[in-house]
């Protein structure tokens, strides 16, 4: 019996009883909301519930932020959960995948250009550009990066090596978004936002654009959730079951590519929150593809979220970027994974 | 399931006259071998040529699996076998030759209604993933209620009737991660099994199977074969092959004989592409002939 060389590491048994999906997904949504009112609460000055008080500071930058990180984050969870079962991998993810990094790319190089034209036009001009530009931007940029890395590691049937040459793409690209920002001084500002990963620049605009992205891509996702399915078999099994597999795979790439893009446009490279999501989802309960990509995106919500909201409080009033506080924990819990596959 | 009471046994010698086919197995086809061959050809294929990076994999193979009957398909490792199998379930194209399914070429078919037609089991080790083993079960309905569809009362029936005939019941909210050889391969079967199709072709289907799941399995094909199905199965276990109605001998991705048990070309085929490694012996019983491989060690 031939076992990927690293497989998931499953849940006992007993870890799914009790726990039916529904339940998840209603534990998963009390959290969202209890995280909710957190977020509308937590300030560079602490918590605060006196929202009277405060109405216009939560308006304007509370609010959009907090709902912001929960879209990310659900876009960052779905996008997980179809890499891992498009290429049938447990490892797989937008970040992994060199597809976040591509994505990456894309942004620093409309931040350069609209820098310049910004110059040339009239700031107002080139943000209305930008904003039209730069989920384009990362849509293309994270469909390149992820072909790139399936490109160098030949597809994708061997998890190692899929890991590596997406390490290997990341790197390369993420060199390159570092030249353009070293050639133009104009994207550096965008640097700090989008290559560390920060929620702390979404608007009303961002959470328009992030709600539009997730409500696309989700239910065309559920669509295609019992392709997925047929993939567990493999792909010569989901061919002979009928199923018109490079239009599948075209679709559920482009899905990922729509999720990953619109997140990465608007809060840059938030690490292994697509890893992560449908990880955990998939220890907590068995459940087809269809539930598992709405739990996924639920669960990644509620992890960026709840990792945004510790990020604005741990060093309060300072702040970290949301991005490194995920990178700890998710590059944690990808060790974790390793260690207990090479203990196997 | 073949030592039982074995009353004779005695070496075939070429010239010996085959007992025919009806007497080959418990499971043989009664009122089968009357109607004419090809006008009950569930699937036939002519001059199949498959070449991969230089090497012919297959080299003109021609053959007919008939409604009613089911066809072992043996050879040494590298023989072709699976390959095959793959020409003949549509997911490789030949580079020549051509592969009918009931009169209409394979090609012409739309994906889905030849998924209806026709169920095709991989070798295990593909399946991978975390998936409750009902679930892989109720993968054989795709084709029914297609992509966008939901199973309805008909297939779930179908799922259940599957799974009770590989005895895989007890474990259908399993992961399939969790389960042992033996038992993923009772839940994949299930799952070529309730698509109803009426071409069966399994590759090793008997892989990690204990002796009464070996036997379950042999008398459900027999069963679909009685009841119209055509059925191609790649077995490694001769004995279990010379149960079949039928034996296609592969060598070299050439199909090197074909013919039912107790037909001694076919066993001199046999013997020589496993290189003498096992003679075929008549054994009589519980009051049948049957044929068997016995190793020569």
């Amino acid at each position: 019996m031939k076992t990927l060389p690293l497989a998931l590491p499953t849940a006992p048994a007993r870890a799914t009883r009790g726990l039916t999906p529904l339940r998840l997904a209603s534990a998963l949504g009390a959290a969202a909301l209890l995280l909710v009112v957190l977020g509308l609460a937590a300030g560079a000055e602490g918590w605060s519930f006196a929202w009277g008080d405060e109405a216009a500071l939560i308006s304007a930058i509370r609010a959009p932020r907090t709902l912001g990180a929960l879209l990310c984050g659900g876009l960052l969870g779905l996008a997980g959960a179809l890499a891992q079962g498009l290429f049938r991998n447990p490892l797989a993810d937008p970040y992994l995948l060199g597809s976040a990094a591509g994505a990456g790319l894309g942004v620093v190089l409309v931040l350069a250009a609209g820098g310049l034209l910004g110059a040339a036009m009239g700031l107002a001009a080139a943000g209305a550009l930008l904003r039209l530009g730069l989920v384009g931007a990362a849509f293309t940029g994270a469909l390149l990066g992820m072909g790139l890395t399936l490109l160098l590691a030949r597809g994708a049937g061997r998890p190692m090596v899929l890991l590596l040459a997406g390490v290997v793409v990341g790197v390369l690209l993420t060199a390159l978004s570092d030249l353009v920002i070293l050639l133009s001084p104009e994207a550096l500002r965008g640097k700090q936002v989008f290559l560390l990963g920060s929620t702390s620049f979404l608007g009303w605009g961002s959470v328009a654009t992030l709600a539009a992205a997730l409500a696309l891509a989700l239910p065309l996702a559920l669509l295609l959730a019992r392709a997925l399915d047929a993939l567990v078999l493999g792909e010569d099994s989901a061919a002979s079951l009928g199923l018109p597999l490079p239009r599948v795979r075209l679709a559920l790439v482009v899905l990922m590519a729509l999720a990953t893009g619109s997140a990465v446009a608007q809060a840059g490279l938030v690490a292994f929150v697509g890893l992560v999501a449908p990880h955990l989802v998939r220890r907590a309960v068995l459940v087809r593809h269809g539930p598992l990509l709405a739990l996924s995106a639920l669960a990644g919500g509620v992890l960026l979220l709840a990792a945004d909201i510790a990020a604005r409080s741990l060093l309060a009033p300072r702040e970290l970027p949301v991005g490194v506080l995920t990178a700890v924990l998710g590059g944690g819990y990808l060790l974790w994974l390793l260690r207990r596959r090479l203990a196997q | 399931m073949m030592n039982t009471g074995v009353a004779t046994v005695a070496a075939v010698a070429a010239d010996s006259a085959p007992p025919g086919r009806a007497a080959a197995a418990d499971i043989a086809v009664p009122g089968r071998a009357a109607t004419g061959v090809d006008a009950a050809a569930a699937m036939s294929a002519r001059d199949l040529v498959l070449r991969l990076g230089g090497r012919c994999v297959i080299d003109s193979v021609s053959l007919t699996l008939r409604a009613g009957e089911w066809a072992a398909l043996v050879g040494p490792n590298g023989a072709g076998k699976s390959t095959l199998l793959q020409l003949l379930a549509g997911l490789r194209t030949p580079q020549a030759g051509a592969v009918q399914l009931a009169g209409r070429p394979l090609a012409d078919w739309p994906p889905r209604e030849r998924a209806q037609a026709l169920a095709w089991l991989a070798q295990q080790g593909e399946a991978d993933g975390d998936l409750a083993a009902r679930d892989i079960v109720r993968l054989g309905r795709l084709p029914r209620h297609g992509l966008f569809g939901a199973p309805d009362a008909t297939d779930e029936a179908a799922v259940d009737a599957a799974m009770a005939e590989t005895e895989c019941t007890a474990w259908a909210d399993r992961r399939l991660n969790e389960l042992s050889g033996g038992e993923r391969q009772r839940v994949l079967l299930a799952r070529a099994l309730a698509a109803g199709a009426g071409v069966l072709l399994l590759d090793e289907p008997t892989t990690h199977l204990d002796a009464p799941h070996q036997r379950a399995l042999l008398r459900s094909l027999a069963r679909r074969a009685r009841s119209g199905a055509a059925v191609a199965v790649v077995l490694h276990d001769l004995t279990l092959a010379l149960a079949a109605d039928r034996v296609l001998v592969m060598d070299a991705g050439r199909l090197v004989a074909d013919g039912a048990p107790g037909d001694a070309r076919l066993h001199a085929a046999l013997v020589a592409v496993f290189e003498g490694a096992f003679s075929i012996e008549q054994v009589v019983a519980q009051g049948r002939t049957r044929w068997v491989a016995v190793p020569a060690l």
